[in-house]
Parts: C-alpha cells; structure tokens; sequence
C-alpha cells in the first residue's frame, strides 16, 4: 500500500536508533549523542507493546554514551542514572546494580557500597517481589564488598604481626565483615548460576576461619549440582581447594575428571596426567593417555614442551615395557590422518629446532615412535640434533631405531 | 455577529444567535428573519460560533477554557496555513476570497455551520477537562476502543496505554474526555457522506487554493515547505489561543504523527472539489507554471541536464497531447478525466525524453557517452558535447550527498513541541513529569553532541539542487550541447538512439489496484533506477508514482504501435 513509506513518528525514531547504533559501534560518542538528543521524545510515546521500550533504550544508550565520552564526568554520570531509576520502577533495582557496576569499575568502592544500601532497603508493593533475583544480586555484591573490606582488615592484622592493642579493633572489625559478608554470600550460592567470584570469596572465608566441612560441602554443590549450569571453574576451585587440603591422590583425580570432559584442553591436563600416569591402577593409566592425547589435539597446546614430555615419557614407557601398545594403537587411530600435519611437518620441524630443543626433542620422540623412524619430523629433528652433537638426541636416535617394530605393530 | 443594523424593536446593535440561525436581539429579544449565511462574510478573523442551546456549559470555565468546535480548530489551522503561503509570496487573494470560500462552502455542504442544524443532531456535550461537569446521561454512549480503533487511518496517534487502560475501567457513567464540545461526536460521525475534516485535508484546501489560482507552486512544493516547516502543519495546535484546551480525543484528531503523503492530499482534494461542487477551474495555459513545457524547463534545470532537452520535452508534450488546456485543467467531479499530477508529469516526461535519447539499458548510455567523449576531442567551436557519463558521476555525487542529508534529518525531527498533551486530566502530571525528563536528557547529551549547531530553518527555496555556470569545475551542464548524441539525416537532428524499450506492455487497471504499473527495482536496468531517484528526491515522492506516469505517457506515444501489436496476437491466436 502507498503507506508504507509513510514517514510517521515511529520509522522516524526506529532509523533514529539505527544511526545511534552504527555510531556507538564506531566509537563515535558526538554523534550517538546528537541523534540520542533526537531520541528521548520518545519517552512521550507509549510502547508497551513493544519488546525493548524507549526508557530502556536510553538508559543503555546514554550509559555508554557517558561512560565513553571524553567531555563527560561521573557527576554527569551519576546524575544520569539517578534519572534512569526513577524512568522505570521495574527496572529499578536492574539499573542501580548497573551503575554500582560502573562505580566499581572507577574506583569508587564507597559510594558503590551506599549505592548497594540504598537499594538494599528499597520496597515498592509487588515490584519487591517480582524483582527479588535483582535484590539477592544486590545483597551478593554487598557482601562481596564486605569480604574486601574483611580482606583489608585481615591483611592490616597481618602486617601488624604481633602489636597486640591496636589489633583488637582491626580484629573486631574484621570479623563484623566477616559476618556480613558470609550471610549474603551464602544465600546467592544456593541460587543456580555462575557464581565464581562469590564462591572463591566464600571459601576463602570459611578456610580462614577453619569451616572445612563447609567450604567442601558448598564446592561439592557448585560442581556437582546438576541444577547449576556446567562450569569448568567450579571444578577447578574444589581441584585447588582439595589440594591445599592435602587430600589423597584418588579424590584429586575424581575432582578433575569431569574438567577433563568438559574442557579437554584445560591447563590442568597436565596435572591430572602426571597423577595417573604414575597409578597403579591399569585404567587410570589408560585414562592418562586419553587425557594427554585430547589436550594436545588443541592448537593452544602444540608448542607446549611440558605436555609434549607428558606424553612422550609414557609413550616410552610403553614401548619399553611392551605391554598395551593397544593403547597408543586406539588413540593414535582417530589422529593418524591429521596429526603428522598438524603436529609434525618438516616446516614444524625446522622451526621446533630453531626455537625450542626440548620441545623438538620430546615431540621427537613421539613421531619416531608414532610414525617411524623415516618420517620428516624425526629425521630432521634427530638428523640436527646428532649433527650438534647433543647426546640426548643420539640416544633418541638409538631408542627410535630400536624399537622401530613398535612403531609397525602400531601402524599396522 | 457583525451585523451591524439596528434592531428594528430597539435600535440598539446587539445581536446574538438562535439555534435556528437566525439574529435576535439581545436587548429586546426581537428576532429576526435575517440568518448567518446572508451577513457573516469576515469568518477568518476566528469568529465563533455562538448559540443559545439548553443545557450547554457556561461559557468560561474556571480552568480559563471555552467552548469550541473542532471545525473552529481547523479555521484555525487554516488561517495559519495560508498566511505562511503569504509570507512565501503567495497572492492575498488567496486568503481573504479563494480558501475562506472554499472553506465557508465546506462548512455548509458539510452541514456544520451556516445551515439549520439537522434535526436530530443536537451536539451531545460531554463532559471536558473538569471532571466536574453534568453529564448527559445517553445510552448511546459509544465504547472507548471503539472509538480509539475507530481513526486508525487517520494520523497515526498511538493510544496511550494508560489512557486506555484506565478508561477501560470507566464504568458507564463517566463520559468521553475532549477539550472540544463536539470531539468525540466529530470522531464518530460517519466522514464518508460529509467527507470529515483531517489534518491531511487541510494540505488538501491548501492545494486546491493555489490551483485556482495557478500560483507557481506544485504540490510536491507545497509538501515540502510543510515538511521543511515553513507551512504549519505538525505540532499546529500551539497556536491555539489559551483558551481553547485541547485534550483528549481532540489530539486524535488534530495531533498528527506522520507526514502526509502526496497520494492522499492529491486525492482528498479531488474529492473535496467535487463535494463542494466547484465548477471547471481556470485555464492552465501554456503561460502558466504549471504547464509541463514550464515545469519541464524547471526540473531540467534542478537535474543539470542540458537546455537543449526542452526542445525535446515540447516535442512529446505536443504529441501526446498532455500541453492541451482541456486535459491540464481540473474538472471537479468529472471521472472520465485522468486527474492530472502536474510535477510527476512533467518529470515523467523528461524520463521518457532522456529514454529516447540514451536508451538507458545500462548498455548503450555509456557507449555513447564514449562516442561523445571522442567527438569532444575535436570539437572546438560552441560548447562541450553532453557526455552522459561525466554528468551521471557528477549528478549521482551531489544526490548521494543530498541523500544522506535528508535521511539523516528524517532520523532528528523532533515530533513534540513545548505545549503538553493529556488525554484527561488524571495522565497532565505524569506527561509534565515526562517532558520535564525529555528536556533535561535533551540539554544532557545536547552538550555532548560537541560543535554540531542544529542547523537553522533553511529559507524556503524552490529548488534543492543546485548548479552554476560560473563553476569553471564544469558541473554544470545547462549550456551543453546535444549536438554528441544526435545525428543529421535529412537535414534534422534526430536521436542516434533507435530504440526505445517500454515499462510495461500493459497497463494495470488503476481502479482496481490503484497503480498504472508496479515498479520494482530489480527488474528494470540500473540507469533508468537512477533517474527515478533523482526526480524521486526532487519531488519527495516514491519512484514508482513516476514510473506510473512514465507508463502512461510511453502508451500514450507509441499507441498506435501498441494496437498493431496488440492486433498481430490476436491474428496469432485465431
């Protein structure tokens, strides 16, 4: 119809928004500004129908615009938001965790905290309950807040060593923070999400004060909960926190591997090979072997020396004891069409011996075996090595040689 | 009201209105046969209505407010409508003789005024601002949302979601909220017999005002002079005297939220002239601006193209006929004539010349651009040949520029204006509260926008595009010759050109779609897309209205090829 064209006030402020956004995607915070000025009639309009209503818009709009622009200042900043919050009673508590999120981020750690006890106490009829997750968050950033603060006081303790007087309001205070900080963080953590800053800060609390059982209950949760969403991290703090527990080998190695599942690539590969490959138990070592396989299909781990002497030391203690070659035969069968050229090509080769020898010695070892004693990369790298005289690689070539039928029975 | 003869009774002037129309006097109550058609002939200087009615409201209410009919809002709008015609040179005529005419005429064909009121129409006065007021309890009390849902196709005023919310709790009682007496009534009378006054339609008055008197300023002129803001039109209601509150439905119908559409003033006028039973119009003759030889001399300019096509464009306009004064002049009410749309003519026209001339198939423009190019070399007497080429880059580059320009101001017009509206008195300090906040963020990020200064009104100017002779740069190409494109043969130049390739081979039928032909952009080559959006811009009108009228005019002039055309398949079929 011959409407379509029709320019009405709501194509006029939707092409309005788009020039608005393709300058603050271009950094440019004059002319966001400028056609931001155009926009805010909009707040005359109703738009309830619509997803995104104009208050919402200009809140985060203008929040970018004022956090980036070169003329604007806090004062302007926080004046703006002050604004905001009284735009929309239903994003009331959303938009002033937001702006503590700004003032944390520029220092202001005080004015952040009363922003947060400001909210804490606000009430609103049915809002209250409808905006309670914004309300718990609010409550987690406080306490989190009181943990720095405990921090501080802890630290000040710390340094003072032993004064003796003086410490004793430190001390009082510290725990008043302690006590603040724990009821809050405690409530959001049984809340499923992803918490990791608050849990991190939890625990160490409790491991400060000697609530062992607690610290490890409430990172059992945080792991293992199937209602919270998969998070490698969370395996990560309980890894960490078991070992400064000093706990055995087995429960280590049951808290990483579910990391291994979910992010195969993870640093802590390397840890949690080394504790299975020297197991007694035949499945964990069948387990490491996997594990060290996995890690080092990723291109973040091809220059990792490190990992590279994980693998390579039980590939050579396979070989030598002759047992369960299976093992590399099954792991090497899904990486036999990609590996040689992702790992080990003779431009690697040449590079890996320019700019690392033990990287080229180790990953060395493992094509010799894997592939051969002709393949490039073991020919280069031995070849090099023996012409430099370096004895490790003599013996490197000796040991490849030598069990060469390894390497058929593998292939094969 | 400025009747100024004595009473007969008591000598004294002082005369007001029955409800019968007719003047009594009020010191003696004489009446008199004498009505307000006879007498009343200054009507623009914001007469009111005056009546005697049981029942109505007193006249000043405590807010300051009067009484007043919607149809006294758009005397309104149209008086300042036709002084800024005035201030842009426009006759005086116009106001004091033509538009009042026009608009008394208006007033009683449609029944509102200057006529018995019609039996049975008494003005249901509901309640106003105040929420205080008798109300006429009437058990035809019409539904709020049928109302609301009622001018959907006028403006484009979105409901305010609490208005409805909270009027949907309105129990039976409580009435319709307008500042006007008669808003709510205006809103549901049925506007197709007595043809309801819009903001739109105003434009429309406007337009048929400067027809009759064949003032040198087309429609699309007229719409952009609105736009730029030198015409009242949005946000009008402002110059509303004080006491004339405007709330509730009344913004329905005077707050606009769109721009109007060429189409639609261009039809409503039509109507409106056969509704008020205008005779003939006077002559467009070929002296006049509107007539496309004129028009044509116009557009030529404002596009850079060569003088020279004038010849050309006189040449089609006599040949099919369209420079005939019967054709050109308006016949109110007359069906069997094409309404004619003066400047998409004439621009259409000169599309159809430059198609005769370069052929535009993306192909055969630019090889004889080059050919041109060559000629030019050698060329040393007189002017430069026109090369296509060198005028597409230069043209494309200034539109280009021109363009963005005005998609950029279409992105920034400001739709509000300082005067607040409510709905109903219960939303007036939640909409203060509200500009109060648009304001202060206005003068927040205003500061921010850095050195950029919102450009002042530009003076209104006939032409947007423009280019001089005395740029030695040689981007204007007024002066250049055709002499590179054309060819002697029998001692005329005709177009080296052979070809011509038609926009369609059959007509749409207009009154079932509304369109000659359905223009879509990829199917046509990208030169001819180019100067549809030249002429496009220049008009401010959608590329396909031009390429409708290019339609018309190629089956006007190739005709009889058509029909042999037409007859040949026929033959085939038999």
């Amino acid at each position: 119809s011959s409407n379509e064209h029709k320019l009405n006030f709501k194509k006029s402020k939707e092409a309005c928004l788009s020039y608005i956004q393709d300058a603050l995607l271009q950094k440019q915070w004059k002319r966001a500004a400028e056609f931001l000025t155009c926009y805010v009639e909009s707040l005359e309009k109703d738009y309830s129908r619509e997803h995104i209503g104009p208050s919402e818009m200009i809140w985060r709009i203008g929040t970018e615009i004022l956090w980036h622009h070169s003329q604007s200042s806090m004062k302007e900043f926080n004046c703006f938001m002050e604004q905001m919050k009284t735009l929309g009673v239903k994003r009331y508590l959303k938009v002033c965790l937001e702006h503590v999120f700004h003032l944390l981020c520029n220092g202001q750690i005080d004015e952040a905290y009363q922003n947060l006890s400001l909210a804490e106490s606000w009430r609103f009829g049915e809002q209250t309950a409808i905006q309670d997750k914004e309300m718990k968050l609010i409550q987690a950033y406080r306490g989190l807040l009181d943990y720095c603060s405990w921090s501080k006081q802890k630290n000040i303790l710390l340094e003072h060593g032993e004064d003796g007087f003086a410490d004793l309001a430190v001390e009082q205070e510290m725990h008043g923070f302690f006590r603040k900080a724990a009821v809050n963080l405690k409530e959001i953590i049984k809340i499923p999400g992803v918490w990791d800053v608050f849990v991190k800060c939890y625990v160490d609390l409790l491991e400060f004060y000697g609530d062992h059982n607690e610290a490890c209950q409430v990172l059992n949760e945080y792991a293992y909960n199937s209602k919270f969403p998969a998070n490698p991290n969370a395996h990560v703090y309980l890894y960490q926190f078991l070992k400064r527990q000093g706990e055995s080998k087995k429960s280590l190695i049951s808290a990483l591997k579910i990391l291994h599942d979910i992010v195969p690539s993870h640093e802590l590969m390397i840890d949690f090979n080394t504790m299975l490959q020297k197991s007694k138990k035949r499945k964990k070592r069948r387990l490491g072997l996997e594990v060290i396989f996995a890690a080092l299909d990723y291109a973040g781990w091809k220059e990792n020396a490190k990992a590279w002497s994980c693998l390579a030391r039980q590939v050579k203690q396979i070989v030598i004891s002759e047992k369960h070659l299976d093992w590399i035969k099954q792991e090497w069968n899904s990486r036999k069409d990609w590996w040689p050229a992702f790992h080990f090509s003779r431009y690697l080769a040449k590079r890996n011996w320019q700019e690392n020898k033990s990287l080229s010695y180790e990953k060395g070892l493992v094509a010799g075996i894997l592939l051969g004693k002709d393949c490039k990369y073991f020919k280069y790298v031995s070849h090099q090595g023996c012409k430099a005289q370096l004895k490790r690689f003599r013996m490197l070539k000796k040991f490849v040689t030598r069990h060469n039928s390894a390497y058929l029975k593998i292939s094969g | 009201r400025d009747f100024n003869e004595r009473c007969a009774q008591c000598s004294e002037v002082n005369w007001g209105l029955t409800d019968g129309g007719r003047f009594y006097c009020r010191s003696c109550h004489n009446v008199t046969e004498r009505t307000r058609e006879v007498v009343n002939t200054d009507f623009i200087t914001n007469s009111r209505v005056q009546t005697i009615s049981k029942g109505l409201k007193k006249q000043e209410k405590t807010d300051g407010g009067c009484e007043w009919y919607i149809c006294e809002g758009f005397q309104l709008v149209l008086k300042k409508q036709v002084e800024a015609l005035e201030a842009l040179g426009v006759c005086p005529q116009m106001k004091d003789e033509i538009l009042c005419n026009f608009w008394r005429c208006y007033l009683q064909k449609s029944k509102q005024a200057y006529c018995k009121r019609p039996a049975g129409e008494t003005v249901k006065a509901l309640s106003v601002c105040e929420s205080s007021t008798d109300v006429d309890s009437d058990p035809e009390r019409p539904s709020l949302l049928h109302l609301l849902s009622f001018s959907e196709s006028e403006g484009d005023l979105q409901t305010d979601c609490s208005f409805v919310s909270s009027l949907s709790k309105v129990s039976e009682s409580t009435s319709v909220y307008s500042g006007s007496v008669d808003g709510s009534l205006y809103l549901m009378k049925d506007q197709k017999e007595k043809l309801r006054m819009t903001m739109p339609m105003t434009l429309s008055f406007c337009y048929m005002a400067l027809l009759w008197v064949r003032e040198p300023i087309t429609l699309s002129e007229l719409l952009r002079f609105v736009v730029e803001g030198h015409i009242p039109y949005l946000n009008v209601f402002q110059h509303f005297p004080e006491k004339m509150k405007l709330c509730g439905l009344d913004l329905k119908i005077f707050c606009v939220e769109s721009w109007p559409v060429y189409e639609e003033v261009f039809n409503k006028m039509h109507e409106l002239a056969a509704f008020l039973d205008l005779p003939r119009f006077p002559d467009i003759t070929e002296s006049c601006f509107l007539h496309p030889d004129m028009l044509c001399m116009k557009y030529l300019m404002e596009a850079n193209l060569p003088d020279e096509l004038h010849n050309w464009t006189c040449r089609v306009v006599k040949k099919i006929g369209i420079g005939e004064v019967d054709f050109l002049t308006l016949m109110p009410g007359n069906k069997s004539t094409r309404k004619v749309k003066y400047d998409v003519l004439a621009a259409a026209v000169i599309v159809v010349v430059l198609k005769l001339l370069f052929l535009l198939d993306d192909h055969y423009e630019w090889l004889l651009s080059e050919f041109a190019e060559e000629r030019n070399k050698n060329n040393t007497e007189g002017g430069p040949y026109f090369e296509f080429k060198k005028w597409y880059e230069v043209v494309k580059h200034s539109l280009d520029v021109e363009q963005k320009k005005l998609d950029e101001e279409r992105a920034k017009y400001l739709w509000r204006c300082e005067k607040p509206l409510f709905y109903s008195v219960k939303n007036k300090s939640k909409v203060l509260k509200r500009r109060q906040m648009v304001v202060n963020l206005q003068n927040q990020f205003g500061k921010l926008s850095g050195s950029v200064q919102r450009a002042e009104k530009p003076n209104p100017s006939s032409f947007q595009l423009r280019w001089s002779e005395e740029n030695t740069d040689g981007s204007c190409f007024h002066g250049h010759s055709l002499k590179g494109i054309l060819q002697e043969k029998c001692g005329l130049l005709t177009a080296m050109n052979p070809d011509y390739w038609l926009c369609t081979v059959k007509l749409c039928n207009e009154k079932l779609c509304g369109h000659l032909a359905h223009y879509r952009e990829v199917e046509f080559p990208q030169s001819y897309h180019f100067v549809l959006r030249l002429f496009s811009f220049i008009l401010r009108i959608q590329p396909s209205y031009i390429h409708d009228e290019v339609c018309m005019i190629e089956h006007k002039l190739f005709n009889k090829k058509l029909c042999k055309k037409l007859k040949y398949n026929t033959v085939l079929r038999k």
